[in-house]
């Protein structure tokens, strides 16, 4: 429970966005030439971090764009928030 | 079993003032080496040690737990016990848990106060009726007990449910495991931690793991809170912590750690006599042995550690819950909690060999974990002690994200995950 500000809408409740997990997981350029263990990396395999996690939102409930963010995920802080395409913050590791 | 549980022991420290009972498992500092060490001290990497050192004659065994054991999700659920899942795999798996769940208060020689009050699934519109029905058809060929019952029979069976055509999401129906049930969560850590330690198990609780440390392909031994400690055998059982361990190990795994909750009412006299799950509205309750209604919520959506969990969450679980049943309007609810459940994206676990050697995973419960307990422990314990898996639980590998053998149990179990 907490609020995210979305870049085209501002503030709001956690409770309108939708999750998108993990972010920057790249889509296979030649899925056809993709092996079986390259396939289970894209599609299952994630760092599930507990710390600070570059993820993604959709704003479901308001503006319906898509945008990123920087979570720590042990206390919820957000601590960024940018806009898809953009590169995302160097600070955090 | 060095001081037996009886009625006359029971006797005997009355005289006493209750005053003189023995610990029921030991306090060690953790030894420079072990055969195999479980890092999780919840109910089933207790129950994973138990089976090592009964069944595999493994001895020197240690269990690291970084609070205190059965402080974890064994504390945190909604203690229900069923094996009513669709697919072949699962069904072996959940049901050898519910047939150890039925002779464990006298294995462990502790009361685990299992009671076989029967899990009711609702269906709620007529595509719920077709998956329930093809479910307890299922079942039936698994040699699981499920039985369908229409609306008249699901309020019989439970009077208290509203079984009004005109609510918003009417009772067409339901099934029902009589064999199903609860138990008590802690006594369950508890009494495996007492039968362990009675077996030589080392249970070494505020001992928090940091490290993996590899030689190549395989694992030397765990670097931890009280120090380096050295073994060529380690069982992860870390529930939501799991993908942290597997970072140590430089291992991913497909799991997301999220937020459960759950919430007990004030105690009240008798008034629900069996568990009664409802997939659609996700909403789920029974009633402890001290007359709270114990109620379990959904996951958030999102990846969290912080074992509390969003407001809109509990509201959507109480808002169906009041719908189905009116009478519990005026309930005051006592606590609510939260704790990190690891979910896979089949919703069925991970009991598996890695491509580390010496480095065992047993994860991915979810929501569901509790009920598989002692099965998870006994069929760990024998992927451990034989470095190869249990034919019940080969299906569960971690290879099964690579070849696409998933074990669907999405929607396909009784309850969303």
């Amino acid at each position: 429970m907490f609020l995210i500000n979305c870049p085209f809408c501002g503030e709001r409740d956690q409770s309108e966005f939708s999750s998108g997990g993990e972010a920057h997981i790249v889509r296979p350029k030649q899925p056809t030439e993709l092996s079986d263990d390259d396939w289970a990396e894209y599609l299952f395999m994630r760092k599930n971090i507990k710390g600070i996690q570059f993820e993604r939102w959709n704003h479901v409930h308001g503006c319906r764009k898509w945008f990123n963010v920087v979570r720590d995920t042990s206390n919820d802080k957000i601590l960024s928030v940018y806009k898809m395409g953009e590169k995302p913050p160097v600070n955090y590791k | 079993m060095k001081n037996k549980y009886s009625v006359f022991s029971l006797i005997k420290n009355a005289l006493s003032q209750h005053e003189n009972w023995q610990q029921a498992w030991g306090n060690p500092e953790p030894k420079k080496e072990y055969d195999a060490i479980i890092v999780g001290g919840g109910g089933h990497g207790l129950a994973t040690a138990y089976y090592l050192a009964k069944k595999h004659n493994l001895k020197n065994i240690a269990v690291l737990e970084k609070g205190w054991i059965g402080g974890g999700n064994t504390g945190r659920n909604t203690t229900i016990i069923r094996s009513n899942y669709l697919w072949d795999a699962s069904a072996g798996l959940y049901d050898h848990a519910l047939k150890l769940w039925e002779n464990l208060s006298q294995e462990l020689n502790y009361n685990v106060m299992f009671s076989q009050r029967g899990v009711m699934n609702l269906a709620h519109n007529l595509q719920d009726v077709r998956d329930l029905k093809r479910r307890t058809h299922a079942n039936r060929l698994n040699g699981i007990d499920a039985v369908w019952l229409n609306t008249e029979e699901v309020k019989k069976f439970c009077p208290i449910i509203n079984t009004s055509p005109d609510i918003r999401y009417p009772v067409l129906g339901g099934t029902l495991q009589r064999r199903a049930g609860t138990a008590r969560h802690d006594a369950v850590a508890w009494g495996y931690a007492r039968g362990a330690s009675d077996m030589g198990v080392d249970i070494i609780q505020n001992c928090e793991v940091k490290g993996i440390k590899r030689n190549g392909d395989r694992v030397e031994g765990l670097e931890t809170t009280k120090g380096f400690i050295k073994t060529n055998k380690i069982g992860v059982v870390a529930a939501g912590h799991s993908s942290v361990i597997a970072n140590m190990a430089g291992l991913k795994l497909p799991l997301e750690s999220k937020p459960l909750q759950a919430l007990v009412s004030e105690p009240v006299k008798p008034i629900i006599n069996t568990v009664v799950m409802s997939n659609a509205v996700h909403a789920y309750v029974s009633q402890s042995d001290k007359g709270e209604l114990v109620i379990g919520a959904g996951t958030d959506s999102y990846v969290s550690y912080t074992q509390r969990g969003s407001h809109n969450i509990v509201e959507e679980t109480l808002k169906a819950i009041l719908e189905l049943y009116p009478i519990f309007s005026r309930m005051k609810m006592l606590r609510q909690w939260g704790g990190i459940v690891d979910i896979c994206p089949d919703a069925s676990p991970i009991i598996s060999k890695t491509n580390i050697k010496g480095l065992y995973f047993n994860c991915g419960w979810g929501t569901g974990g509790f009920k598989a307990t002692p099965g998870s422990g006994d069929l760990f314990a024998h992927t451990i002690a034989n470095d190869e898996p249990h034919k019940l639980n080969a299906a569960f590998n971690l290879n099964r994200f690579v070849s696409g053998d998933l074990v669907d149990e999405h929607g396909a179990a009784a309850v969303a995950h």
